[in-house]
């Protein structure tokens, strides 16, 4: 047996450090020091896990747990440790930018090649995709009045996919080099003949992974909303995000398939010597830049919706008051998720199309904005008469509105072809969809971590670390990323290692401070969690409704049962726990218990996992037998689970009734705290009825706003 | 630029002394500058197209600044604002919410509309333009003049208000091709040829570069754009053609090999219809280099290439 048979093409030269031990240099001590961060981590992670005791609980209540709120959270945890290292990765490419103002700066140009594709693959498969789909995982299926998804098992296995591909691509820091082509990969650069190593490949087999995981997520969720409303939840009665999580859930349908078929054919020409792609032999790069959009702009929706879900459930709850203009805002959303396949194009207007089809796909695209801007002008509504509360995550909607707006105008400066030949690939377009995406998405996610959290949990976090995580972050945002509209207006390209221009410095000095702040703003986070865990007694809210919440999540528990409702809701409106609480509908004892079937766990996903890593990791290094004996052994699995019987299990109505009663004697006797109380510890999730402006007293304004 | 660098330096002053220290000194290199400070009626147009989107978004985007403050401010808790928890419609809302944005888009489209065909890339911008034809390599730039028999590399010479044609193609991946004081930037593909026509109307020397990430020699690979009267461009096509070099298919060959160039070169003489060869190179089987040798395919050679009747329908 030769070392290739077993080991394909890896070799002691593939490990990160002997870089460094042959050729020193700062570039590679950087990598070094990447790759023994991984290690340590998971030694770390290994060594917690054993003194503990807890690789017991981990596998029998999460890794096999087919619960999706376990599932959810999961997924959450993902997203948070991608993004620390995604993060990191952008503040060292920052430094970079600023130290090589005036020479070569401290990192190889293969190595920055390598920093920003991962930042950008990172942060689109491995932070932004989890961290919705984990939310959306959490709170659908509790907004809808549901048990679980139609799938629990499928979700598992989404979510082991994912997680698959997360560990390919911290694999790739230790083991190997990473691709150079940026998150979009366009070839013929990522083409066997222009890039060889194993970095391309490490990138195709992530994105694919997570993209079926996505997939399979898109069809779990679109069904469960169809399928799993209680009674009375009609589709015009589903919390707004519920309609996102809908919207999204179709866009990944459609959307992720063209991207796994576009990385596959690029495997093909890299590993058969297809020439889907390839320079010459009727192959054309041009077929990959419209595959890999006709995902990658939808995708961009796929990942605003839930946010734009998250600000419409955040801004009503805060402000007491309906959401504005329901049926707009769910037609709204519906335009932009249709709308969202018909402006691929605007990605390559420089690809030497005539005027006319540029014209048409810039149009398509700028009549998104106006569905968007529909969209804020409904929060600012819901906001107008309402009672504003100024909680960690308003603070982010405001932030949200003020800088979204300018993040949409520079989207409808780039939707026009001329001023996009001017500002494509520069670093204005990056400066756009870090605005879109950051303030959007990023802190929409953030957002729903403060709102959500003591639902998953039961205790709050802690109001102040918040704040001040969002006082660092907002203005964070703001100087990493506004410099860099100025610097793409004045011919700064994207994706560069070194600059001959000093007048650049300053902006650079600027966005670097920025990219400081956001990284502190992530460290208050984690103090953030870190001592809300210590301070969990003082901020429990057990009784599972600590804002004065008005959709179905927040009249059960929190944390939750595993069966989500003791007795399946019955509604008969929008916002249904803010009427039932108005009507004394809410906390009442049903008439009668019955058993409940659950989904019993399952070891089929996580080995699936496994299976799927060790089937990437073999492609990547050509190691056949691992090939072939993990693509065997992941349909057996598949195989073996579809011979078990036994699937569910029932929880008996007895015990249904044991703990829903307690809750509900907890309830009563329990005061409920008014809204001025909300953030003290005073607050243990259960709402009193606000009495402040309630209508009837008459205020000289009134009149005037009775006539608007 | 630069009246702009000024308070560039003012505003990150504020936050930043040291960095003052920063200030643009060296003027040994061409300094990066945008379409904000053009030097052609291409990116003039585009700069002026730049500002009126502006001005017109503005029309959405200053209501949001104005009414956001003011809302939170009345209906914070505990503000003199009405409590109105149950209202959530209004049609009169409605029809201003959707229609100011529908009309605003209405007029965007059109200027787009207008403005996507006049500043066309493929539309020519006079009679009589000079025809250069661009092959992008990794990691440097080659022109050659056809009607001048010449060829220069990371070195672009153009003659002051005279439509400049340039056709472009690679030798190697993409690349997006773009000289931002001139015109905007349109991709260099393998195989098929693009068009972008520009002018400047400003004699200097402007930074033009690769934007599409090549690999390593990427971030350097530019070359300065030197625009000149009539009268010395003559003069220097006349000192270029003493060039003792010549480019042909093997000089071409060695330039296909990626490297980083300090140095424009300049080639006296061209081989005719290499252009053409590089195209046609990747019609043909594996071996690119040996097939660079081979006959041209008409028919497979320009999938972009637009139809003479096109720049006639403008």
């Amino acid at each position: 047996m030769s070392w290739e048979t077993i080991f394909g093409q890896l070799s002691w030269d593939s490990l990160v450090f002997s870089g460094a031990i042959k050729h020193p240099s700062t570039s590679e001590f950087v990598a070094s020091g990447a790759g023994s961060i991984v290690i340590l981590g998971a030694i770390g992670v290994v060594v917690l896990l054993t003194v503990m005791h807890w690789w017991k609980p981990l596998w029998r209540d999460w890794l096999t747990s087919v619960d999706h709120k376990k599932i959810g959270i999961m997924y959450i945890v993902i997203a948070l440790v991608m993004f620390l290292r995604a993060l990191i990765e952008a503040g060292v490419m920052r430094s970079q930018q600023l130290a090589a103002a005036d020479g070569a700066g401290y990192l190889s140009a293969d190595h920055f090649g390598q920093l920003f594709t991962t930042h950008g693959t990172i942060m689109i498969f491995f932070v932004a995709m989890p961290f919705i789909t984990g939310l959306m995982n959490y709170v659908m299926p509790l907004q809808i009045g549901a048990r679980d998804v139609s799938f629990p098992l499928l979700n598992a296995i989404s979510l082991m996919l994912t997680a698959a591909g997360a560990g390919l691509i911290m694999v790739s820091l230790v083991v190997g080099e990473f691709s150079t082509g940026g998150w979009s990969g366009y070839p013929p650069y990522t083409g066997i003949e222009f890039s060889p190593g194993e970095g391309v490949d490490y990138w195709i087999w992530s994105v694919t992974l997570a993209s079926i995981g996505s997939t399979l997520t898109g069809l779990n969720f679109a069904v469960t909303l169809y399928k799993q409303r209680c009674p009375g939840m009609s589709m015009f009665r589903m919390p707004l995000f519920c309609w996102t999580t809908l919207c999204t859930s179709i866009l990944m349908i459609f959307a992720m398939a063209p991207l796994t078929v576009a990385t596959i054919m690029l495997a093909l020409d890299r590993y058969l010597g297809f020439h889907f792609f390839t320079n010459g032999d009727g192959g054309n790069m041009m077929n990959f830049a419209n595959l890999f959009w006709l995902f990658g702009h939808p995708e961009v929706y796929i990942l605003l919706l839930p946010a734009l879900g998250v600000w419409s459930e955040v801004v009503s709850t805060f402000v007491g008051k309906r959401i504005y203009g329901y049926t707009s805002l769910v037609y709204a959303t519906m335009c932009i998720a249709v709308l969202s396949f018909g402006v691929w194009l605007h990605h390559f207007f420089t690809m030497g199309q005539s005027a006319n089809v540029n014209a048409i796909f810039g149009i398509a695209t700028m009549i998104i904005g106006i569905p968007t801007g529909v969209k804020v002008y409904d929060w600012i509504l819901t906001m107008y008469r309402g009672r504003i509360r100024i909680t960690t995550p308003m603070l982010f909607h405001i932030n949200f509105l003020l800088t979204f707006v300018l993040g949409g105008m520079t989207g409808i400066l780039l939707a026009n072809p001329t001023v996009d030949f001017q500002v494509h690939n520069s670093l204005f377009l990056i400066a756009h969809f870090h605005n879109m995406i950051i303030p959007g998405v990023l802190f929409g996610m953030f957002a729903a971590v403060q709102y959500w959290f003591p639902k998953a949990f039961g205790f709050r976090l802690h109001e102040g670390w918040g704040k001040a995580a969002f006082w660092s972050m907002a203005p964070g945002f703001l100087l990493a990323f506004f410099p860099l509209y100025w610097l793409g207006m004045n011919g700064a390209p994207r994706r560069t290692v070194m600059w001959s221009d000093p007048s650049f410095t300053p902006w650079f000095a600027l966005a670097m401070l920025g990219a400081a702040l956001l990284l502190l703003g992530t460290v208050f986070l984690l103090v953030q969690i870190a001592v809300s865990i210590r301070q969990r007694r003082q901020l429990n809210v057990l009784l599972g409704d600590p804002w004065d919440g008005r959709s179905l999540e927040w009249s059960i528990p929190s944390p939750p049962p595993a069966w989500n409702f003791s007795v399946v809701p019955h509604v008969d409106g929008r916002d249904a726990f803010t009427e039932a609480k108005k009507t004394g509908q809410a906390y009442r004892s049903p008439a009668a218990y019955s058993d409940i079937e659950v989904p019993r766990n399952s070891m089929a996903a996580p080995l699936i996992g496994v299976f799927s890593f060790t089937l990437a990791f073999g492609l990547v290094w050509h190691i056949w037998w691992l090939v072939v004996f993990s693509f065997v052994a992941a349909w057996a699995v598949v195989i073996a689970r579809s011979f078990v019987s036994q699937t569910t299990e029932i929880i008996p109505a007895s015990r249904v009734e044991a703990e829903h009663e307690a809750f509900l004697a907890a309830v009563r006797a329990t005061p409920g705290v008014t809204r001025d109380l909300e953030m003290s510890s005073k607050n243990r999730g259960k709402a009193a009825p606000d009495r402040i402006g309630q209508p009837g007293q008459k205020l000289p304004d009134d009149v005037l706003e009775s006539a608007l | 630029m630069k009246g702009i660098t000024p308070c560039a330096l003012i505003v990150s002053g504020l936050l930043l002394p040291a960095l003052a220290q920063a200030a643009p000194s060296a003027d040994t290199a061409i300094a990066n500058a945008g379409f904000i400070d053009a030097a052609g009626p291409i990116a003039a147009a585009q700069f002026e197209h730049f500002k009126t989107i502006i001005s017109l978004m503005l029309i959405v985007v200053v209501p949001i600044f104005i009414l956001v403050p003011w809302v939170l401010w009345r209906y914070r808790r505990g503000g003199r604002g009405a409590y109105r928890p149950d209202w959530d419609f209004n049609w009169g809302n409605e029809a201003v919410l959707w229609g100011i944005p529908i009309i605003l888009i209405i007029v965007l489209s059109s200027a787009l509309w207008a403005h996507t065909h006049k500043y066309d890339p493929y539309r020519p911008l006079g009679s009589d333009p000079l025809d250069i034809e661009v092959v992008s390599l990794d990691w440097k730039f080659l022109f050659i003049y056809p009607q001048q028999g010449i060829a220069t590399l990371d070195y672009l010479a153009l003659e002051q208000d005279r439509p400049v044609r340039l056709k472009l193609t690679s030798g190697t991946v993409m690349q997006s091709f773009m000289i931002p004081q001139l015109a905007g930037q349109i991709y260099t593909m393998a195989g098929m040829t693009t068009q972008l026509n520009l002018m400047a109307d400003r004699a200097g020397e402007y930074r033009g570069r690769n934007t599409q990430y090549n690999g390593d020699g990427f971030a350097t690979q530019s070359f300065p754009t030197v625009v000149m009267p009539a009268g010395q461009f003559d003069a220097w096509v006349r000192d270029t053609r003493q060039s003792a070099q010549t480019l042909d298919l093997s000089t071409y060959q060695e330039l296909l090999k990626p490297s980083i160039e300090h140095a424009p070169r300049y080639y006296g003489s061209v081989e005719s219809g290499l252009f053409e060869r590089v195209l046609g190179s990747f019609t043909g089987g594996h071996e690119h280099a040996k097939a660079a040798s081979a006959q041209p395919s008409p028919g497979h050679e320009q999938h972009l290439q637009h139809t003479s009747t096109k720049g006639a329908e403008q």
